[in-house]
């Protein structure tokens, strides 16, 4: 099992990193698009300005291979910006063009609260998925971010309610993000990793 | 369903160990920061802060060192800062681990180095800390921005400059109250309350902090979003599973690991 971590200059690739590594997995920092389509799943940790991801994905040749591998069904989880490049645009970034693997732009959260939503929340699980196994709505998520992916109901695995509803866990066939981090969220993040590693072996 | 108000446990360090003092003064040592790190984890510490309050230049790579050694051990957010004064200064300590950077002294000399850090790492990442001192006056409340550990006044009144921050690109305030630091009299309230009214992100309040009640007492009254302590923690004062049982008793959202 090889996890490509894909590393685009964001401050939590190390984080993940250590995460994964006491879960007993080394993974494989990826910067360019040599060795994506060998990896046995791909994880997208970003945090930070979209801009900064986008354009990274971009001079770094990712984009194309990446949306690649996961039309082939090679398991991926995006984590906090990781999520958020997933969709089409975003507030925080208006010109640049997301993944848009799904629609819709990510905003803002409203004004009426404290901004950046800093700290630990809970989730309301909607939908089950593998990657909330063993978790519940009693677990607290590290979140570190003011812009969100607004819910929908057939892929928001789960929400957050912060100023408003957001998507916390995001799912589509082989497609993971989370908005808060894992590799932040102590034991119960570590539970989110070891989900995921399951779905890659 | 709510946001949990955060307990976040300081850790002061000559670089290498940690230290503590009263008003910034008297230090003496206080254990392995990366012991104290791992013990604090997994007492259900929400987030950890790594201080170089000694931040002179020779020990710089002391202090990476360090901040290499509790990223190691820990599950949870960690914030590192003292004397840092360049984005080349913060790229190191993000590098070393930090997922949090925390300015002062060089941030009121050169106001865009928030902007510069806000740029490079995001709001979320850069932390003002504020040593706010009060000073008498006809207009009522009103605190003093203390530079260099506290030694020097900025002639800044500290809500301006929390409010300046926020425009800059600051994503937290960590707010010290000089007066109290040390003297386990119960954080201040008058201080916590006026800035984190008047700023659109979280007010980590510290200084002063002894019993549960203080910190129960910051959350409600003083609006804190986070709150800070050092001693009472490394003595084994204040255990931070208790601390949060008492803060969960009083129908404050804490979060408990498991």
């Amino acid at each position: 099992m090889s996890i490509a971590v894909i590393d685009y200059g964001a401050g939590n690739v190390a984080s993940v990193e250590r995460a994964l590594q006491k879960l007993g997995v080394t993974p494989e920092r990826i910067t360019g698009p040599e060795e994506l389509p060998g990896a046995s799943a791909i994880i997208l940790p970003g945090v930070g300005h979209y801009a900064a991801i986008i354009r990274a994905l971009d001079t770094q040749n990712l984009r194309t291979p990446l949306l690649e591998s996961l039309s082939r069904g090679t398991p991926f989880l995006g984590i906090c910006l990781g999520l958020q490049a997933l969709f089409a645009s975003s507030e925080e970034a208006p010109l640049l063009a997301g993944l848009g693997l799904f629609s819709g732009a990510v905003r803002a959260l409203p004004p009426t609260v404290k901004l950046p939503h800093m700290g630990w929340n809970r989730l309301r699980i909607l939908n089950p998925s593998p990657l909330l196994e063993k978790i519940s709505d009693a677990d607290y998520f590290y979140f570190a971010h003011t812009f969100a992916a607004r819910t929908t109901a057939e892929t928001s695995a789960a929400t957050c309610d912060y100023g408003e509803p957001f998507t916390a866990v995001l799912q589509r066939a082989n497609v993971f993000a989370t908005q808060f981090h894992p590799e932040k969220s102590g034991a119960a993040g570590a539970r989110i990793l070891q989900n995921f590693l399951r779905l890659a072996a | 369903m709510s946001l949990a108000r955060r307990i976040i446990p300081c850790l002061d360090t000559d670089g290498a160990r940690v230290v503590k003092g009263v008003n910034f003064v008297g230090l003496r040592d206080a254990g392995d920061p990366a012991k104290l790190a791992a013990r604090y984890d997994a007492e259900g510490a929400d987030e950890l802060i790594v201080l170089d309050i000694a931040a002179s230049r020779d020990r710089r790579p002391t202090f990476l060192e360090t901040i290499r050694q509790v990223a190691a051990v820990l599950a949870i957010p960690l914030t590192a800062g003292g004397g840092i004064r360049s984005l080349e200064e913060a790229r190191s300590v993000v590098r070393a681990g930090a997922d949090k950077i925390t300015v002062n002294t060089a941030a009121v000399e050169r106001n865009e180095l928030i902007s510069e850090l806000s740029a490079e790492f995001g709001a979320q990442a850069v932390v003002l800390a504020i040593d706010a001192k009060l000073q008498k006056s006809a207009a009522g409340l009103c605190w003093d921005v203390r530079v260099r550990g506290g030694r020097d006044s900025a002639n800044l009144d500290a809500l301006q400059w929390a409010q300046r921050a926020v425009e800059l690109g600051a994503g937290e305030i960590l707010l010290t109250s000089m007066d109290r630091d040390g003297t386990q009299a119960g954080f201040d309230i008058a201080l916590t309350s006026s800035i984190s009214g008047k700023v659109s992100v979280p007010v980590i309040a510290s200084g002063g902090a002894k019993t549960p009640e203080h910190f129960a007492q910051v959350f409600s009254e003083g609006a804190a979003d986070a709150a800070l302590a050092a001693s009472i923690f490394h003595d084994g004062a204040q255990s931070i599973r208790s601390l949060k049982q008492f803060l969960a008793a009083k129908g404050l959202e804490v979060r408990f690991p498991c």
